[in-house]
């Protein structure tokens, strides 16, 4: 805290905040608005099965993914067995595959022409579909299957943590006292990580309704597919921020949710005590059983897909590998390395102005900028369309008043869109690793370099940046893989013409031909990949 | 002129009034201890004299300028104070000679060569200067911020609990070779401490905190033999509270007899209240006919620690006699001292 500090630095990360907030406000705004009578028919017609569908999609998922991660998180940290160290960690990989290429693996693999069934009606000799019952994947239970399989590793992760540091001496008591294994399990490991498992479900849900593209290919109308058809169906754009305005509404209740069960895993997680750590190892049956269970899930989750789409890019490299490929990664990469360099930079910013500032309002602007993540790709598209439509409108019309011809789309119709959108919904992320790594230098260097006679600028440079290394690097790593992988902005908000990896790999999938697109799904998989290794080994490091 | 003059201090913090009206003076080449429980404003008083605190109210000059008062305050960059804290706060990614030249701005780089080995000699670190703090013993790294502090020549030094991480055995070694090395270089102190025995050691004067007040500030000898109230005296150390009776300008009565005080007693006759006696003023012997008796005893080693019970009350003792033993009946006597009343 630096008393007597200027205003321009509190002024700078207020005009920050209010262009990262834009949206948001532009949403609300239009929400309230009137409009051509679409909505209303929307909301006389389709709109309670949406939010029906959403609704149940996210409990679907939420329970799907509890049932599977709780098991896999509770074995890997308690107990002791072959592949245990294995698992730890690539359990964490099915984060990397893009659901809805999961999806369409398990569509190819699972409907009528597929070689599941084909080989079903070989062996039992049925002829027609209504010989026999085979659930339909392309269904709401098969869209909360699949992003179950993707998703789970959110709930591992947390649970995984929240198992680890639970006192021996807690397991103990409740041995000497007279439970069992299971019992412990049942009566005190589980109802300890419960808030832990609730932050992860509500992470889970906020990420399912935020989900377009795996519902879209299932065809199962949800409140994201609407926003998006009403825009680029109805044309109606306050009819989609009208839509956009109720998914909010799920949004923050589910942040709330989050916030809530945080506060409570701080408190069942302090109480711990010494962490000592108690493992136990299984022999016979039960090793045997644990090993296969975090195998299948693996292989379910994450091998065979990625088997698939090796063995489609392999079939069709000749096709797949040419200048259209390397034009779409150019712009992935691009792309992706703008919006971390500046999204790191200005979340260095607005937390070093956070933590020299002696006007405790000076903490808003950093918690208004993450405010971005919340948004689903679909909603934050919209809420950017609705400003910026208005403002190159109001360019062209104001060159026309001086009989220029104008500009045309200066900015709805050029990359610079999609680099704010991105810059917005991840600014949140480099934030977030900044401050993590802010919060291990200590105060007190603040105030020797201070008393020692440096300036702010000098403290920044001296002082901080040399100590951030790290979190300024995972900050640019993790906002550059999110790039690489967000597709509904990009699909929303693209100029004609423009492609990026996720939206050529989408195209294939809506047209059935993820054959072709393989190539780029397995670069966008692989670039996720990198972080996860690394992020783990820096874990583990710290352990 | 003194180094550090502070008028009338008062500090909020979120509402609170974490200082209610500070007085200080420091002379030039003094060592001031703030002393107290923690939560008492110490380091709140250490950090408004760093500028890193705001201020509510008071005046607060070093070497005679002001730096914070009315419509006045210098930013902590400009106030050229040096300050050593309870972690260290050494920077991780210097080495200990960019650690130590760290503050200092405008000299030759000759001259800088020879501040850093002329400080590394002074902190008995010469060989050093490449290490990192990681690669450092605690008591190093204490020493590589003495020195970084000390390298550019500040008006007035602020130590923030600097002992309270290093390792007991070595402590009063560590605070003995610093305090020498402040005083070779006339250096001003300000240092705050829970520990009456840290403030005993290193610092000429104390300043006894109590809840944002300072209760009493003079030289230990002073706040020991001379509370000013029961808080003050029982912070430096355990002592018994005998009910007296005051017979003249001198004498008392007591439940063990008559004393006499060797200066003028504070209260005339027959003022009734209760004198201070440390339990090492007091002198035990075996007596048949003796009104106490041995209640507990504790062996410490140098010395024998008794709890003796005349009439109703109870005496703490230290003895260097080791062979009386409880149920015994003892005779308490008190050496000739200056009496503390209250």
């Amino acid at each position: 805290m630096i008393l007597g500090l200027s205003r321009i630095w509190s002024f700078a990360g207020y005009l920050i905040a209010s262009i990262i907030i834009l949206p948001l406000l532009a949403i609300i705004a239009q929400a309230f608005a009137p409009d051509k009578d679409v909505f209303r028919h929307l909301f006389r017609t389709v709109l309670p099965t949406y939010i029906g569908n959403t609704i149940c999609l996210m409990l679907g998922v939420c329970i799907c993914a509890l049932l599977i991660a709780t098991p896999a998180a509770w074995l890997v940290a308690k107990c002791q067995f072959p592949g245990r160290k294995a698992f730890q960690w690539a359990l964490l990989l099915p984060l990397a595959m893009p659901a809805y290429v999961v999806a369409y693996v398990y569509t190819d693999l699972l409907d009528y022409a597929g070689p599941i069934q084909k080989t079903l009606r070989l062996w039992f000799d049925w002829q027609t579909p209504a010989d026999y019952y085979f659930p339909e994947i392309r269904s709401l239970a098969g869209a909360s299957v699949v992003l179950a399989l993707v998703l789970f590793p959110y709930i591992y992760l947390l649970a995984r943590t929240a198992f680890m540091e639970q006192s021996a001496s807690l397991q103990h008591a409740s041995r000497v006292m007279g439970c069992g294994s299971w019992q412990s399990f049942w009566r005190l490991s589980l109802p300890m990580a419960r808030p832990a498992l609730a932050v992860g479900a509500s992470l889970v849900a906020m990420e399912t309704a935020a989900d377009f593209a795996t519902v879209s290919y299932f065809a199962v109308p949800t409140l994201t597919t609407a926003v998006y058809d009403t825009w680029l169906g109805y044309g109606s754009l306050s009819a989609a921020a009208k839509l956009s305005s109720i998914m909010l509404l799920v949004i923050f209740s589910m942040i709330g949710v989050e916030r809530f069960a945080r506060r409570k895993q701080q408190l069942f997680q302090k109480q711990s005590g010494p962490n000592e750590k108690s493992v136990s190892k299984l022999t016979g049956i039960s090793a045997v059983l644990a090993t296969a269970y975090c195998s299948l899930l693996l292989f379910f989750s994450f091998l065979l897909p990625f088997i698939i789409l090796l063995q489609y890019a392999w079939d069709y490299f000749d096709e797949s590998w040419n200048a259209d490929f390397w034009q779409y990664s150019f712009n992935s990469l691009y792309i992706a390395a703008i919006v971390s360099v500046i999204a790191v930079l200005i979340g260095v910013f607005l937390i070093f102005i956070r933590r020299i500032s002696p006007r405790t309002s000076d903490i808003l602007p950093s918690r208004l900028a993450s405010t971005g993540y919340a948004l689903p790709g679909t909603v934050l598209a919209i809420g950017i369309l609705v400003p910026f439509t208005m403002l190159d409108f109001a360019i062209n019309d104001l060159c026309e008043y001086f009989g220029q011809q104008g500009p045309g789309l200066l900015f709805t119709g050029s990359v610079f869109i999609i680099i704010f959108a991105f810059f917005i919904r991840f600014l949140a992320i480099a934030i977030g690793s900044v401050e993590n790594s802010y919060k291990r230098i200590s105060p007190s260097l603040d105030m020797a370099a201070i008393t020692m006679g440096l300036k702010p600028k000098a403290l920044l440079g001296r002082v901080h940046i040399p100590l951030l290394r790290k979190g300024i690097f995972t900050g640019l790593l993790l906002v550059f893989i999110e790039c690489m992988k967000e597709l509904p902005a990009s699909l929303l908000l693209r100029p004609v013409g423009f492609e990026n990896l996720a939206t050529y790999v989408f195209q294939f999938v809506s047209d059935e031909q993820l054959e072709h697109g393989a190539l780029a799904a397995i670069v966008i998989v692989l670039v996720g990949l990198v972080p996860l290794i690394y992020l783990n080994r820096s874990l583990e490091q710290e352990n | 002129m003194s180094t550090l003059s502070i008028r009338d201090i008062h500090s909020d913090y979120q509402g609170q009034q974490v200082l209610k009206g500070l007085d200080l003076l420091l002379e030039k080449g003094e060592i001031a201890a703030l002393l107290g429980p923690s939560g008492c404003g110490k380091t709140t008083l250490l950090r408004v004299i760093a500028g890193l605190q705001p201020v509510s109210q008071g005046e607060l000059s070093i070497n005679g300028v002001t730096l914070t008062g009315p419509h006045v305050f210098t930013p902590s960059e400009q106030r050229g104070v040096g300050m050593i804290f309870q972690d260290y706060a050494l920077f991780p990614h210097l080495n200990v000679a960019d650690n130590i030249l760290f503050g200092i701005k405008y000299l030759d780089k000759t001259k800088r060569g020879l501040r850093l080995e002329e400080m590394l000699e002074l902190v008995k670190l010469e060989g050093l200067a490449k290490r990192y703090p990681h690669e450092l013993s605690g008591g190093q790294q204490q020493r590589v911020s003495i020195a970084r502090a000390l390298a550019y020549e500040p008006e007035l030094l602020l130590l923030d609990e600097p002992f309270s991480n290093i390792d007991a055995k070595v402590r009063s070694e560590m605070m003995l070779e610093i305090r020498t090395i402040l005083k070779k270089r006339n250096v001003s102190a300000v240092f705050v401490t829970h520990s009456k025995d840290e403030a005993f050691v290193f610092a000429d004067k104390l300043a006894l905190f109590k809840e944002g007040s300072i209760v009493q500030y003079g030289t230990a000898e002073e706040l020991y033999t001379a509370p000013k109230d029961k808080y003050v005296a029982d912070f430096l150390g355990s002592g018994n509270y005998i009910p007296i009776t005051v017979k003249d300008n001198f004498r008392v009565d007591t439940p063990i007899g008559v004393l006499t005080s060797t200066t003028r007693l504070s209260h005339p006759a027959p003022y009734q209240g209760e004198i201070l006696i440390r339990p090492q003023q007091l002198e035990i012997f075996a007596d048949e006919q003796g009104l106490g008796v041995i209640i507990e005893r504790r062996f410490l080693g140098n010395i024998c620690h008794y709890q003796v019970q005349v009439a109703q009350n109870l005496y703490e003792v230290k003895s260097q006699l080791s062979q009386l033993m409880p149920g015994q009946k003892v005779h308490l006597q008190a050496q000739a001292h200056s009496l503390v009343l209250f």
